[in-house]
């Protein structure tokens, strides 16, 4: 009887027995729709360095991916990989990360990145909550929503990450959920061959935390409110803000063609060696 | 780096230009900063001149991704640098702790500002000195330097690189505005004069799993990114393959102990240090500018045949506990000067009050560096 080994395994670093996420936890799907995007690429995990932060999501590649892994400190994982696209230009840069890393205490670095239109993908896996110290509310924590911070509910607007960062100038932006984790690979794959800043936000559901304090504890069933909400972009675009309150718009916002910093940057070089010859 | 880099010859230079200079000649490959007075000359420098040579320096949103972003390249095999002045420091400092948890070497230059706070930015005080030690969180050591000069800091920028490569650690070069803003006579050597060390790196080919990248007392190889290792680097508390674990406390405690050894085993190869006090009953120890006037001070002294003498530490961190224990055994007083209330003279204190009676004289005013004068008043007074 021949073993039975799961096609993306050998991504995955061998010293590491058994995952750490919580029963139920989006980061898995998420985490396998990102290797299937590397795979069906036809590229290996050498092709790639990646960084992370610090909460849940972080913990996707670190220390899951066999591959070179900066797990940094809680929201400057950007900020480090734009330092190690500088130094290997060559090589794929990907942030996999939360929305409290990306989208709160590290929003300045996500938005000046996109600016930038920095060389690399960012994964923002929303689940609304910070699961990680036990269920505090975020920027992106519907209003209302009763955490361990907001105990009479939350009395504060929460964040749409992919317009601000569609705002901040990023050449490709999308957004999907855990239940489209086919879309999602699409996303990513495009997103790798992007010359530009990649950004794909996917919510992801946390049954222990935000379903806890939400009243859906349940996985599926929170998968299952993903998918009744979910709606196409061109369809959100008929319809009124009122309407699209309790929406997810999925799909590709953005997918353009604009100056990409390295490629900027090599171009700044010959001319200041240009001159100083 | 390309050695016509190294533009050699004899200059009237700024501090800070002098330090761009000793950067570029270190090899420096990568910067990034954030605009500050009074440090700004730095990066003006290297923004100008990274680029001729093949590198880059980037302005950052902030001080905070300025040394995320260093880190990140260092990790890729580059030589490092980033600039700034006290509150980009204190905006740098949970960074610098990581950088410290895992090894990356990198240089720090800190031109000091009066403070705290936003304080004065211009003037020149030694206010940092032991935040550079002591500013992130936990138990760590850390290598600072003290020029006092822009020859010095070019030679010390340099220094600061190969200690950096050598010992896979944040260097600080704790300069300030005086410093960095004088004008003097800066020798730049030719290329082939330069000392450059490189970080070791794991042979090419080497198996992943079998490398040991990390806490090793005498230096772990740097499996630096690109080269096949599928490095795992994490600060939070890992073994020496890089493996996370936040379970087991004696690993916490090897985590802890191993990245100070590192440090504390080398000191004597890291410690610099000027003495001048043969036969000296009062010895003048201090550091940066502050030792210019502290000579002055010592040689006036002798002038008028009292015998004192200077001790300064060129290196502060690691404390140079037993070069200061040495001069205390053989003077009869010590007189600690500091541009500040007295940030190193505890620690001064500490090494040399067990043989000698220790003072301190701080300037008359903060960011006024001790008038030579005064000094000599001062070592009349304690002779008695």
């Amino acid at each position: 009887m021949s073993e039975i080994i799961h096609p993306l395994h050998r991504f995955i670093r061998p010293s590491v027995a058994a995952t750490t996420n919580c029963p139920g936890c989006g980061n898995g799907i998420v985490a396998q729709s990102i290797l299937r995007a590397i795979d069906e690429l036809g590229m290996e995990m050498d092709d790639f360095v990646f960084a992370s932060g610090i909460g849940c999501a972080a913990w996707i590649p670190s220390p899951f991916f066999d591959a070179d892994v900066l797990h940094s400190i809680h929201g400057r994982p950007v900020a480090f990989a734009l330092g190690i696209k500088m130094g290997l230009p060559e090589k794929k840069v990907m942030v996999v990360s939360g929305d409290g890393d990306l989208a709160a205490i590290g929003g300045n670095h996500l938005i000046h990145n996109a600016r930038r239109n920095v060389d690399m993908t960012v994964i923002c896996v929303n689940n609304r909550i910070y699961g990680m110290t036990g269920g505090q509310a975020g920027p992106t924590t519907p209003p209302g929503i009763k955490t361990t911070t907001t105990p009479y509910g939350s009395f504060e607007n929460d964040f749409d990450i992919s317009r601000l960062v569609i705002g901040a100038g990023a050449s490709f932006v999308a957004r999907w959920t855990t239940v489209h984790p086919r879309q999602m690979t699409r996303s990513i794959k495009k997103a790798i061959t992007k010359k530009g800043f990649g950004f794909i936000e996917v919510y992801s559901q946390c049954p222990i935390q935000f379903g806890r304090k939400s009243g859906i504890s349940s996985s599926v069933h929170m998968m299952e409110d993903y998918r009744k909400r979910s709606i196409g972009i061109e369809k959100a675009a008929r319809l009124t803000d009122e309407e699209l309150k309790e929406k997810i718009v999925v799909g590709e916002f953005v997918d353009s063609e604009k100056p990409e910093m390295v490629e900027e940057i090599e171009r700044m070089k010959a001319r200041a060696m240009e001159r100083h010859r | 780096m390309k050695s016509e880099t190294v533009p050699a010859g004899r200059y009237f230079m700024m501090g800070n230009e002098a330090c761009a200079e000793g950067a570029l000649a270190a090899g420096c490959e990568f910067s990034a900063g954030y605009p500050i007075t009074p440090a700004t000359e730095i990066a003006n420098r290297l923004a100008e001149k990274l680029p001729q040579a093949g590198g880059v320096f980037l302005q950052m949103e902030d001080e905070i991704s300025s040394i995320a972003a260093v880190i990140g390249a260092s990790w890729t095999g580059k030589k490092v640098m980033t600039m700034t002045s006290g509150p980009g420091i204190s905006l740098m400092l949970e960074n610098i702790g990581f950088a410290v948890g895992v090894e990356t070497p990198c240089v720090i230059v800190n031109v000091q500002r009066g403070a705290p706070s936003t304080g004065m930015p211009t003037v020149g005080v030694q206010g940092d000195v032991v935040q550079a030690k002591r500013g992130s969180h936990g138990d760590y050591e850390i290598i600072a330097l003290s020029p006092s000069s822009p020859q010095e800091m070019f030679d010390h920028t340099v220094i600061a690189f190969n200690y950096a490569e050598k010992y896979r650690t944040p260097v600080f070069i704790l300069s300030d505005s005086f410093v960095g803003h004088m004008r003097e006579e800066v020798i730049i050597p030719e290329a082939v004069r330069i000392e450059r060390v490189y970080r070791k790196i794991p042979p090419k080919g080497s198996d992943p799993e079998a490398i040991k990248g990390f806490l090793d007392e005498n230096v772990a190889p740097m499996p630096v990114f690109g080269r096949g290792f599928k490095t795992h680097v994490t600060s939070s508390c890992h073994d020496e393959t890089g493996k996370r674990n936040l379970i087991d406390v004696s690993s916490l405690d090897m985590y802890v102990r191993r990245l100070s050894n590192k440090i504390l085993t080398h000191k004597e190869e890291i410690t610099i240090v000027e003495r001048d006090y043969e036969g000296a009953e009062v010895v003048l120890v201090s550091y940066g500018p502050v030792a210019r006037a502290a000579a002055a001070a010592a040689r006036r002294a002798r002038q008028a045949g009292i015998p004192a003498g200077t001790l300064r530490l060129v290196t502060l961190w690691p404390f140079p506990d037993q070069e200061v224990e040495r001069m205390a055994r053989k003077a009869k007083r010590v007189v600690v000067l500091e541009n500040n209330l007295g940030q190193m003279y505890p620690y001064i204190k500490a090494a040399a009050a067990p043989f000698t009676k220790v003072s301190f004289l701080p300037p008359r005013l903060i960011g006024q560096i001790q008038d030579p004068e005064d000094i000599v008043a001062e070592i009349e007074e304690v002779l008695g």
